[in-house]
């Protein structure tokens, strides 16, 4: 076993707590590109660690992390619960349903009761846009955003960077950033938090971000935060070096968006023909869960050269070590982040 | 509570129809007995206004909480409560209970549920509301979707001469959205709507008041689109009257990154170009009211994610500051300000208030337009500290109050 990285400290970024200071991790919109370079930074030196045979680090050793989920969750839930263990923090879940915390106070008591728990970080998924936001406001300790709504999931845009990072050194293309690409995002853009980190994200490292949708599942105003907007997906993928697909979020549809999911597939579906437009080597992601045959073929989902989707979700426990790393330095007394 | 003693106010200057004037007034058995140069009569209380403003009382058209303390504060002397109240204003009985609720230091003139349970399909017993003193009708916070039920509704308050109170929000339209349709909503991942729902519903309700030849009452035109279309009805000789609260002439959709649940308003804040719209059109009188919408909500209803938490502020407080800072930045003059607070309002509600004359209820407010305060939530008047304005420091502060001649703290 190779000992722990080191994990703070290079002359890129500034000393200390001053490379990141934020007590909590709520949304892209709330970083700085250095900060977010700072974040990939740390968790690239995870990666290595998590391939090993044996992947446990103490660094988190006796600190708590609650992963309170409002909303269901599979994959982010599993990520964070690894990525909490193999750091050596006790690890809790705490599944909420819904129904009741939609009524009166109970988001804020539930907020209040896991603070009275002296948890040392808290991971929050919630239905609804700013929910992270408003528990991060009333309890004393570091709180992860792990979806809120439609607003923001920032460790998924975290984790895609870290993987097309990752992809592009593995082809001999190493760089920092992105800058000179251009990134197609297709799919239910409207309700999808992925799609908001992941535009804010990409640009913030110099991508070019094309979103793609129906009109139906477009957001107004997108424009306005730097993104081309595309309604003909064919169109969009010309030359793109990147395809992100995103599912459709029916459980956050009220009312019919698009006419059936076969008419989607037609238009928007990601076959192997289509990814033929863009780029010869342009790299396929998906944030999952895959709705195989609507957004996306199997043939293309499963392309070994193209598709990095396993990739991502590799990097989702380095991205998450390492946030819950930097976030609780202030606590653990780490030097330099003291608060 | 009658008037015990006459009172002279001297040494103010006047808040009249045409402008401000030098002055004082006499109010006895409850109304103004003189106005002007004004000398007190033998036994009258003498109260020196020391050079502050002598306006009418405000008349809060459109609000969903009788919430004493905070009126008075702002110096409301008279509001319409709007029929969404639990259970709704739908019954003569339930009307005729509120009519008197207020009396006798704060008068209450309910507008009557358009709809039984403000559901927009069965006509309620309009005329009987009348009598028992509903002074207008209203659709509450809903919009009545079936244009035929809207055309029989505006008919029959045509022939009662009663105004309709539409809420102009295109119902399919809007859905469940929480704020207007743009860049603000959607780097929040908030439900949104276009702002054109409120354009489409105005576009039609006025179509169908012209045809009805009824009066119809927009409590609240927040877009330029749906401004232009009032203006041009009004051109064209409909009885149509449009109203705003100071939420949406000072606050724009910016103003709810954070996810701060006391901008939950409904409708949802706009864009800047129509809160410019909403300045253009009070400066050019398309905008006839302003109202507080006071609705004060509790943390039950407030401290939950933006899109859970239920709309409305409390505005009674900072009605008539809001209102002032529109005169000290040369957006209308002091005369036009008491008329957008009382004077239209009242005559909305075809009561004799909202203006000093001779005749007139005694409902007379003394007000510093100067005086400099803090808008706090957590010391509110009110009975929940909902304000968009939390923290925000404003000018323009009631000194004294009257309501019929009788003097109430304030």
């Amino acid at each position: 076993m190779t000992s722990a990285p080191e994990t703070q400290g290079s002359d890129r970024f500034p000393a200390g707590g001053a490379a990141f200071p934020h007590r909590d991790l709520i949304a892209i919109s709330q970083l700085e590109r250095h900060e977010i370079l700072y974040l990939l930074h740390e968790a690239q030196q995870w990666i290595g660690w998590n391939r090993q045979a044996s992947k446990h680090s103490e660094l988190l050793s006796g600190l708590t992390i609650i992963n309170a989920f409002f909303e269901n969750s599979t994959r982010t839930l599993l990520s964070f619960e690894i990525a909490g263990k193999r750091l050596g923090a006790d690890v809790v879940n705490m599944h909420a349903a819904q129904s009741s915390v939609k009524k009166g106070e109970t988001l804020i008591d539930t907020a209040i009761t896991l603070n009275a728990m002296r948890a040392d970080a808290i991971v929050i998924r919630h239905a609804s846009s700013g929910a992270t936001q408003l528990i991060a406001d009333k309890v004393d300790c570091p709180v992860l955003n792990a979806g809120d709504g439609s607003h923001e999931h920032p460790t998924q845009a975290l984790l895609d960077a870290l993987a097309l990072r990752e992809a592009l050194a593995a082809r001999g293309e190493a760089a920092e950033d992105f800058t000179g690409m251009t990134v197609v995002i297709c799919g239910d853009i409207l309700h999808s938090r992925v799609a908001r980190s992941n535009l804010l994200c990409l640009q913030a490292l110099g991508a070019i971000v094309r979103l793609c949708a129906p009109p139906a599942l477009m957001p107004a105003g997108v424009e306005a935060m730097g993104a081309q907007v595309f309604h003909d997906f064919d169109a969009a993928l010309d030359g793109a070096d990147v395809v992100m697909m995103l599912r459709l979020q029916s459980e956050r549809m009220s009312g019919q968006f698009i006419p059936s999911a076969r008419e989607y597939h037609h238009l928007y579906g990601l076959t192997t023909k289509r990814l033929g437009l863009a780029r010869a080597d342009a790299l396929v992601m998906h944030p999952g869960p895959m709705n195989r045959g609507v957004e996306i073929d199997s043939e293309v989902a499963d392309m070994l050269d193209r598709s990095i989707i396993t990739r991502q979700v590799e990097m989702g426990v380095a991205v998450r070590m390492a946030s819950l790393d930097i976030l609780t330095r202030p606590a653990r007394g780490v030097e330099g982040w003291s608060r | 509570m009658k008037q015990a003693r006459a009172i002279t106010i001297t040494g103010g200057r006047l808040v009249l129809p045409d402008g401000l004037r030098d002055g004082g007034l006499r109010i006895a058995d409850g109304l103004i007995t003189a106005v002007g140069d004004v000398s007190p009569e033998d036994g009258d209380v003498v109260i020196g206004a020391r050079g502050a403003l002598i306006a009418p009382g405000l008349v809060d058209y459109g609000v969903f909480a009788i919430d004493k303390p905070a009126f008075h504060f702002g110096g409301i002397t008279r509001a319409a409560l709007m029929p969404d109240q639990s259970p709704p204003l739908d019954l003569p009985s339930r009307v005729s209970y509120v009519a008197k609720s207020g009396k006798p230091d704060f008068w209450v003139h309910p507008i009557a549920a358009a709809t039984r349970g403000l559901e927009g399909a069965e006509l309620a017993e309009l005329a009987l509301m009348r009598e028992a003193g509903a002074r207008g009708i209203a659709t509450g916070r809903g919009w009545i979707a079936d244009s035929g039920v809207m055309l029989r509704l505006l008919r029959y308050a045509a022939m009662l001469d009663r105004p309709l109170v539409s809420h102009a929000e295109d119902a399919g339209l809007v859905g469940a959205a929480v704020a207007t349709a743009g860049e603000i909503a959607t780097r929040l991942g908030l439900p949104s709507a276009p702002a054109e729902a409120e354009a489409l519903a105005i576009g039609r309700d006025v179509m169908l008041a012209g045809l009805a030849g009824a009066r119809v009452h927009f409590r609240q035109v927040t877009t330029r689109a749906g401004l232009d279309l009032v203006r041009v009805a009004k051109q064209n000789g409909v009885a149509v009257t449009a109203g705003v609260t100071p939420a949406h002439i000072h606050l724009s959709d910016l103003a709810s990154v954070g996810f701060r649940s006391f901008m939950r308003l409904s409708p949802p804040l706009r864009v800047e170009d129509d809160r410019q719209a909403v300045l253009e059109a009070i400066a050019d009188g398309t905008i006839d009211v302003i109202a507080s919408g006071h609705d004060p909500r509790g943390p039950e209803d407030k401290r939950l994610p933006f899109a859970d938490a239920a709309p409305g502020m409390a505005g009674a407080e900072t009605l008539l500051p809001m209102t002032l800072a529109l005169v000290r930045d040369g957006v209308i003059d002091m005369a036009r300000a008491f008329d957008l607070v009382a004077g239209a309002p009242a005559r909305l509600l075809d009561v004799d208030a909202g203006q000093l004359r001779e005749g007139w209820q005694g409902d007379v407010v003394l007000v510093d337009p100067e005086r400099p305060w803090i808008v706090d939530s957590g010391q509110m008047a009110a009975s929940a500290g909902n304000t968009p304005f939390d923290g925000q420091p404003v000018q323009g502060r009631a000194l004294r109050l009257f309501k019929g001649g009788v003097e109430i703290a304030c």
